[in-house]
This record gives structure tokens, sequence and C-alpha cells, in this order.
């Protein structure tokens, strides 16, 4: 009863265009937001920023931009740790080079940095496909983490090989408390979904789609197969990149480049899948169920009262996510966000079925 | 000359050693298009299985034996692995079939997360060793022309021969017994086999089996080599280059590829290491693979790939 379009009509172009054409939906969305940017920071606890929000935030957007290559465009890569640590290495350079660099110029020249190294592994995508295309992407997660460990240059000739950034501020605000960290990062999340959205629904996401699709036939009807491939590469890259500063700056505020390993990579894979692949609601949801299941696995087990050693519940967590990829791939295909989409497809007769 | 000849020898065995992993990957690809990023898994598996009946058969049966109690866990382990088999085709792979390869490749990723972890739950995730009286004390060949010979590991040496003669009884196989036929039949064309009144399902259990034997036989060298420890499942991503530069439909590729790639990382490590910074091997593998991929995307001795709409 409460999901129903009748009697809303469009009668524009722009409200037959809009992201939420469901009237509820966008009360629904704008709830959502009011509840993200308002409610939350000042009910919330520290723990549940720190160890919840911030981490799901930024793995979305990483997840968002991994989706828009492998879910959109259909080119499987299996090297996002590299690009999201090519951001994050590029901007700590411009912040510790360049003085006076602003935070949000230094996360776009990182994000244009990972852009950079996106394309220039993109480039093997135009001429192999599938799984030699993921060790193509292998090679550029291997490369990276030799190069970041091994080269003193891009650490600024750290000795332990750590870097870390402190007092960052944007518009001279500090970001320092986990509240002004959470919002920074929601504000930054927000606006790349939109952008990602309304990429995804233009010209350039249905060349993406035609070519996921099938390539051959989709350059026959006069789409670029370089130009489609090489911009996915280019906006997925840049946003993995941007979440790779992210991550670094905000998250970890000290890191090394184990924290962007094949493990980061296949998480964020492993994200995609689950979440759905071809949807930006999708990143979200598969970010928030692989945050939240480690941590649910942690917890169940106590307040059954139910002693399981760390060791343990790590490889039950492999185990459940590798059982849950399985899963999904058989029975679901589209991930959470198509079974968020059927579900409101049933709300919409519910409870009359006729 | 003397240690240029010890490095190329070292590259060799270490080839032959990435070839045995190599090896389970081309079999199942062979087999049935799925391009099985498990295999590091399964030998992690495999060697655990190995280890753990090698210490636990003697206790339950209260012999002291090593011979029989490697023989015994060495058929304990090759039954998991074939009941492993069953079970990957039964709940995964019979549900999954028409998939594009991109699927099943995320698939066996899938399958790979949940061997890494199941293994570990079943059999401990401490450091084990496998004891199967491989010679530790390296040997030295060649003495009359170089000053101190050349240094090999027979340990090595042993393993390189244990690789080549599961090559040249995988190759009698798949050319000489009816399954080999019908396998290599699949592979052609999965409807065509089936019309023809071959078994699917049978078959990628025998394939899946036998990708399960080579693990083991991998997971007991390498197991000996370094121990058997969570490590082990890494090793494959070291094969995957080999593959790729093989060509992936090709069982001698994955021996020459992995004998290049041995080869290749061991002088490029000592040679052009010290220039950028050591560690090289790491990445080596990957970026000769990916510069070969760009010139000739099927590899070596792979079938050339065909696209229509």
């Amino acid at each position: 009863m409460l999901y129903r379009e009748n009697g809303q009509f469009k009668t524009s172009y722009a409200a037959d265009q809009q992201i939420f054409p469901i009237f509820q939906e966008r009360w629904a969305m704008a709830l959502l937001l009011l509840v993200a940017f308002v409610v939350l920071p000042l009910v919330g606890s520290e723990y549940w920023f720190r160890a919840i929000l911030i981490p799901f935030l930024i793995l979305s957007l990483a997840a968002l931009g991994l989706n828009i290559l492998v879910g959109y465009c259909g080119q499987i890569s299996l090297g996002t740790g590299a690009f999201m640590a090519v951001g994050a290495y590029a901007a700590y350079n411009f912040m510790v080079r360049i003085d006076g660099m602003p935070l949000i110029v230094a996360m776009l020249l990182g994000g244009l940095s990972a852009t950079v190294i996106g394309v220039l592994f993109g480039i093997p995508s135009l001429r192999i496909k599938g799984l030699y295309l993921a060790v193509a992407t292998l090679a550029a997660q291997f490369f990276t983490d030799w190069a970041f460990l091994r080269i003193g240059w891009f650490t600024n000739n750290s000795s332990s090989g750590s870097v870390s950034m402190a007092r960052l501020d944007v518009f001279g605000v500090p970001i320092e408390s986990p509240v002004t960290k959470y919002l920074f990062v929601l504000t930054v999340v927000c606006v790349f979904a939109l952008m990602a959205k309304n990429l995804v629904r233009s010209a350039i996401g249905r060349q993406w789609m035609a070519i996921r699709d099938m390539d051959v036939a989709a350059a026959v009807i006069g789409i670029r197969p370089m130009y489609a491939k090489l911009s996915a590469f280019a906006v997925s890259s840049f946003i993995v990149g941007v979440a790779g500063v992210l991550w670094a700056f905000i998250h970890l505020g000290a890191w090394e480049p184990a924290a962007f390993s094949i493990d980061r990579s296949f998480q964020l894979l492993f994200m995609v899948i689950i979440g759905g692949l071809g949807s930006i609601a999708g990143a979200f949801l598969g970010a928030g169920f692989i945050v939240l299941l480690p941590l649910a696995l942690d917890q169940i087990p106590h307040l059954l009262g139910i002693p399981l050693s760390t060791a343990t519940i790590t490889h039950l967590v492999h185990m459940i996510f590798g059982a849950l990829i399985v899963f999904f791939l058989i029975v679901e295909p589209h991930g959470l966000a198509k079974l968020w989409s059927v579900g409101k497809q049933k709300l919409r007769l519910w409870p009359f079925p006729h | 000359m003397g240690f240029f000849l010890e490095t190329l020898f070292g590259g060799l065995m270490a080839g032959m050693l990435y070839s045995l992993i190599a090896l389970g990957f081309v079999l199942i690809y062979k087999a049935s298009g799925v391009f099985n990023f498990a295999q590091g898994a399964m030998v992690l598996f495999a060697a655990l299985a190995m280890s753990r009946f090698a210490e636990w058969i003697p206790q339950w049966l209260g012999f002291e034996s090593l011979l029989l109690a490697n023989l015994l866990a060495f058929v304990a382990a090759m039954a998991v692995m074939i009941m492993l088999a069953w079970a990957i085709e039964r709940l995964c792979l019979s549900k999954l079939v028409n998939q594009e390869g991109i699927t099943l490749l995320m698939a066996t990723l899938g399958i790979a997360y949940f061997l890494d972890g199941f293994g570990q739950t079943l059999f401990g995730s401490d450091i084990y060793n496998i004891n199967v009286g491989m010679p530790k004390d390296p040997a030295f060949i060649l003495e009359g022309m170089f000053e101190g010979g050349v240094m090999i590991s027979k340990e090595d040496l042993v393993a390189a021969v244990i690789a080549a003669l599961l090559v040249v009884v995988l190759a009698l196989f798949f050319q000489k017994t009816k399954t080999g036929r019908a396998l290599r039949a699949v592979a052609d064309d999965h409807q065509a086999a089936q019309s023809i009144g071959i078994p699917l399902n049978k078959i990628w259990v025998i394939v899946w089996s036998v990708a399960g034997f080579a693990a083991l036989v991998a997971g007991i060298i390498w197991g000996s080599k370094l121990g058997v420890q969570f490590t082990l499942s890494l090793v494959a991503l070291k094969a995957l280059p080999v593959v790729i530069l093989g060509g992936l439909t090709s069982v001698p590729g994955a021996i020459i590829g992995g004998l290049i790639i041995g080869v290749g990382e061991k002088l490029s490590e000592i040679y052009l290491g010290p220039m950028l910074g050591g560690g090289i091997e790491i990445w080596f593998a990957y970026v000769l693979a990916l510069g070969f991929l760009l010139v000739r995307p099927q590899g070596l001795f792979g079938e050339k790939i065909i696209d229509r709409v």
C-alpha cells in the first residue's frame, strides 16, 4: 500500500529522467541522507565511526569504481588494490612535496595519477580479455606492491617503509575527530556516487554496457572499443584512486604497501559480486555486507557463549565468503541489488497481489 | 661462468616446480574451459591433508614405519581430493554449465577462498612439515671444468624428475586412454561430446580429480621444501604467468613456460635486481607475461583465439 506509483504522472522529460522516478523513493533517499548527515553524527559513538561507518563508506567508493569496470564494462580487474595504492601514494607525495597543497586538490591529483596508471594497464584490454586481462591487472598489483616497498622516492625515503599523514584540513576546518572524518568521507562518497550514477546512464555508460554484452557486436554498430574500454578504465581507476587516498589519509592515517595488497583487490571484487554487478546501489550493499560480516561473526559466538579463537573466525570468514560467492553466482548473479529490486517489485503489489 | 650455470640450473629447477602447479591449471582448462583459480588452494589443501594424515594415521593404527605412513597418507589425501572434486562438480560446476568464462573464474575464486578456510579449519593452521625422505644435501657437478664445481640441490633435482614423470604420465593418459580421448572431446565441444554419449558430469569429476592429483604431487614437493603453511596457496599466483606464457591449452607449454619463467626470474634477480633495488622476482614473471600477451595473446603453444559474433 505504501509503495504505490499510481497517480504519479510524468509530464516532462526532466521528470521522466529522474534518478528516482517514484515519489516514495525520493523521500526514502532524502530520509537516508538526513539520517546519514544529521542523525548519525549526533548519536553515533566513536567505535561506530572508526570501525564501521568510515571503512564502509570508503570501501563502497572503491567498490563503486570497480563496479564501473567489472559490472558495467565487463573488464575483470584483480588490481584494484594497486590503483588504490597509486592514489594514496601520489596524493601523499603531492602533500609532502608541495607546500600548502590543499587536501581536496591532492585527493583529485591522486585520483588522476591512478587514472594514468589504470589506463596504462588497461591498454592490454584492447587485445585480450577475460582471464588474460585478470593476469594483466595482477601484474599491476604485484608491480605497485614492489615499487612502493622498494623505491624510496615514493615514500619520501621513510626508513620504516611506512608513511603517515597528520593534521588534515579542508577549507580551514580540521579533519581530526571521527565525526568530521565521517562527514568528509560521506560528502565525497555522495558526490562521486551521484556522478557515477549519472555517468552510467549517459551515452558513455551505454557504450560500456554494449561492450560488456558483446564487444564485437558493439564495434560493428559503431562503438569504438578502445575509447569505451579505456574510458571505463580511466573513470574506474580515478574513483578507486580517490578511495585509496581516503583509505590511507582518513581511515588509516599511517600505512604501508600491505594495506593495498592483493587481498584488498579480492575483497573489493567480492563486494562487487555479492552486492551486484552493474549496479551503483550494489556497491554499497556489498561493501556493507563484507564490512559487517566479520564483525558479526566476531560478536555472535560471544553472545551465544561459544568461545572461538581469532584464527578460527578468520577461517570461518574465508569459508563463508567463498561459499557466498559461489552461491550468489549460481542463484543470483546480480547480487543483493537484484534481491533489493525484486523486493521492491513485490512491494508494489503488496498486499493485493493483483 | 660457474656462477651463471649455477643460477641457470637453479632457475630451471624452480621452473619445473612452477610447471607442476601450472599443469593443474592447464588440465582443468583443457577439459572444461574453466580457469581454475582455486588450484593454489587445492595445493594447500592437499598438502595439509597429506602432512596431517601422515601424522595421524600411525597414531590411529599404532605403527611407526615412515614409509607405510606416507603411503597411507598419500592414499587418504588422494581420496580426500577425489571427494573434493566430486563436491565441486556437484555443488558448483554443474550449476554453472553454459555460463561465461568470467563467471566461472569468479566462482573458482570463491572456491579458493572456501578451501583456504576449510582446509585450515579441518587440519589446523600451524606450519606442518612433510617428510617423504627427499635428499636435502646439495650435489656438485662439473668439478673438472670449474673451480668448486656447480652446486645443484638434490631435492630440486628429484622434484624436477618427478615433475617430468608426471608430465609423461599425463600426456600418455590424455593421448592413449579412452578416458583421455573423452576428455579431449569434451574440451573441443561440450555439446558434441554429450551427443555422442560422453557423460559430462563424470568427465568433470575425473578431470578435477586428476587436477587434485597434480595438486597433491605439487603440494608434497613444495610442502617438503617450504613447509606446509598458508603461503603455499600463494605459490599458485606465481604459476599464473607460466600458463599465460605457455598457452592455456598446452601441457608442454606449461613445462616450457615454467622453465622460461624460472630461469628468467633467477637471472633477472641476479643481473637486473641490483640496478632496480632488488626483490624484482615478485613481478618479473607477471610483467614478462604481460609483455608477451600484447604480442601473442594465446601464449607460446596455445590455440589461436577466434572471435565470432
